[in-house]
């Protein structure tokens, strides 16, 4: 009895530990990606929900196989696999043909992380690679865009959705001329601002009853989505701010120098993948930078990035490729925005490089 | 005679026809001298001298070469410059930094026989550049080489704590690497055009 009273016990730091965790952080950031799915679905039925269901299953299961191949234990229960199919399958257009979105998936998690070492020594963000992958591969299906909110979608697929592997997608025209309201060109704001200059109005783009990538559309909803994360600080919210803050500015200065020519900065901030893109996209842990300058210098690149590939560039949409060049600098942003050790004084510090 | 502005020029060859991630030039140095952040910036500063070396010289040659009709000798010229503008970059790197010309090891010589520096020269008579649009060319070439090598340097530099499987260890995590890179880029497609 005396004996157990006198006995010590020894442990190492840390002593008092947060109960974040990181299986609990990514479970927190699939809870706040069901809404924008849920809207997704209500926004183009049946094939979105397939697609995001084809995405995730296939995420998982090529996370299983390389851990099996590597003779690794399995990782699937830290959730983070399941955000990178459910964000892969938000940013592809939702008539993709699920063959495509399959392969996109397998690319995503093998290339884009398990073949760095996995969760944690991922350099680029994993759905983003899935995706960029994807549009150089299949570019046609990658920009062909349906109508929100057609009639039956709940009932019926989009007709490419259901292609067979390696066959040209199905022609959806006459399935368009069928649900879409007159008029319907098939070309997202972005391109409709970009190739023609019919600008759209900033209520719908808020709202989310545009057409574009399946989860892109509601702006609203992901900026709460985001809140909610942010507000229990699983996720970084100066980079959001700084995404949107750079590209709100320098479209802001283009438009003022130019009206005619340039959008004004609303309209840049509310379409195409600007929102899912810097709050869900941008943040990605392992691959943004961790110093606080570099934090700031790394949203603010990905904002101008944007909005000079959307505005010069060949291409309408420029979010992806800004988030992973992002991705690419991040170490470089690290290393020089390191912190003066606390003490050390700056001549010194100089001399030692 | 070509009419582009030499900034657009520069552009052009610094981002959207990045030799490196979009035309595929010199990659041997650029995936043997990418381990270090160290190296690469010097690597990268040495490719630009001879870079625009090579462009002035290569300049001034084919000038003569199209007075006396002797463009066939083209190739072998330019080879002949390159070489001895690296000859150059080697004597100094050595005397004012051993230590450096040691890191950089057979990289350094080697870049007599890069691709993407006869690219650059060759590319630069093909699209008839005047003399300043020449070296707008080159330096943009250049930047784009040490931007691509210092991007990979510092990617590199992360993954050396990675858990990276057997398979993916060394060359093969390398090449997926500026795959992945050369995929970013494509971004800057069509810029300025």
């Amino acid at each position: 009895m005396s004996d157990a009273l006198l006995q010590a016990e020894l442990r190492t730091s840390p002593h008092v530990r947060g109960d974040l965790t990181v299986d609990k952080i990514m479970r927190h950031v699939v809870y706040a990606l069901l809404p924008v799915c849920a809207w997704a679905v209500w926004q183009f039925g049946l094939s979105s929900l397939a697609l995001l269901v084809v995405c995730t299953a296939v995420c998982l299961g090529t996370e299983q196989v390389v851990c099996r191949l590597s003779g690794r234990a399995s990782t699937l229960g830290d959730w983070s696999v399941a955000i990178t199919g459910l964000l892969l399958a938000l940013s592809l257009p939702p008539g993709l043909p699920l063959w495509m979105a399959a392969v996109a998936s397998v690319v995503a998690v093998a290339i884009g992380k398990s073949f760095f070492g996995g969760l944690g020594f991922n350099v680029m963000n994993p759905a983003l690679v899935g995706r960029a992958f994807a549009q150089a591969a299949f570019t046609v299906p990658m920009t062909t865009w349906t109508p929100s909110q057609a009639a039956g979608r709940f009932t019926e697929f989009i007709p490419s959705s259901l292609t067979l592997p390696f066959l040209q997608p199905r022609s959806i025209e006459a399935w368009m001329d069928r649900v879409a309201p007159d008029g319907f060109t098939g070309a997202t704001p972005l391109a409709l601002m970009k190739f023609d200059h019919i600008p759209t109005d900033a209520l719908p783009m808020l709202l989310g009853t545009i057409t574009g990538s399946a989860g892109e559309t509601s702006a609203l909803l992901i900026l709460l989505c985001g809140l909610y994360l942010v507000l229990r600080k699983m996720m970084d919210g100066r980079v959001v701010l700084a995404v949107l803050g750079s590209a709100f500015l320098l479209s802001g200065a283009f438009f003022l120098w130019n009206p005619d020519v340039y959008p004004d900065p609303v309209f840049t901030l509310f379409t195409g993948g600007m929102m899912l893109g810097a709050v869900f996209m941008a943040t990605d842990m392992v691959a943004s930078p961790e110093t606080r300058w570099g934090v700031w210098i790394y949203g603010g690149l990905i904002g101008v990035l944007t909005v000079i590939i959307r505005l010069f560039g060949a291409l309408n949409e420029g979010v992806m490729y800004a988030i992973l060049l992002a991705n690419a600098a991040s170490p470089i942003i690290d290393n020089l925005t390191q912190p003066r050790i606390y003490g050390a004084v700056k001549t010194a510090e100089k001399k030692a490089v | 005679m070509s009419v582009e502005s030499p900034a657009l020029i520069f552009l052009n060859a610094f981002l959207i026809n990045n030799f490196v991630l979009a035309l595929f030039l010199g990659l041997c140095p650029f995936l043997g001298v990418s381990n270090k952040l160290k190296t690469a910036l010097p690597m990268g500063a040495a490719v630009i001298f001879v870079m625009l070396v090579a462009s002035v010289c290569a300049y001034g040659i084919n000038l003569l070469l199209v007075r006396f009709q002797i463009e066939y000798l083209r190739l072998i010229a330019y080879i002949a410059v390159i070489a001895s503008a690296v000859q150059l970059v080697e004597m100094t790197v050595k005397k004012f930094s051993p230590a450096l010309f040691r890191m950089l090891g057979i990289f350094l010589p080697l870049i007599t026989t890069n691709c993407a520096i006869l690219g650059m020269a060759l590319f630069q008579t093909a699209n008839e550049y005047n003399f300043v649009q020449s070296l707008a060319f080159s330096l943009g070439a250049g930047a784009g080489f040490t931007l691509a090598l210092v991007l990979m340097a510092g990617l590199r530099e992360r993954l050396d704590l990675a858990d990276v499987p057997d398979v993916c260890m060394g060359a093969a995590i390398a090449m997926m690497l500026a795959g992945l890179l050369s995929l970013a880029f494509m971004g800057f497609a069509g810029l300025g055009g």
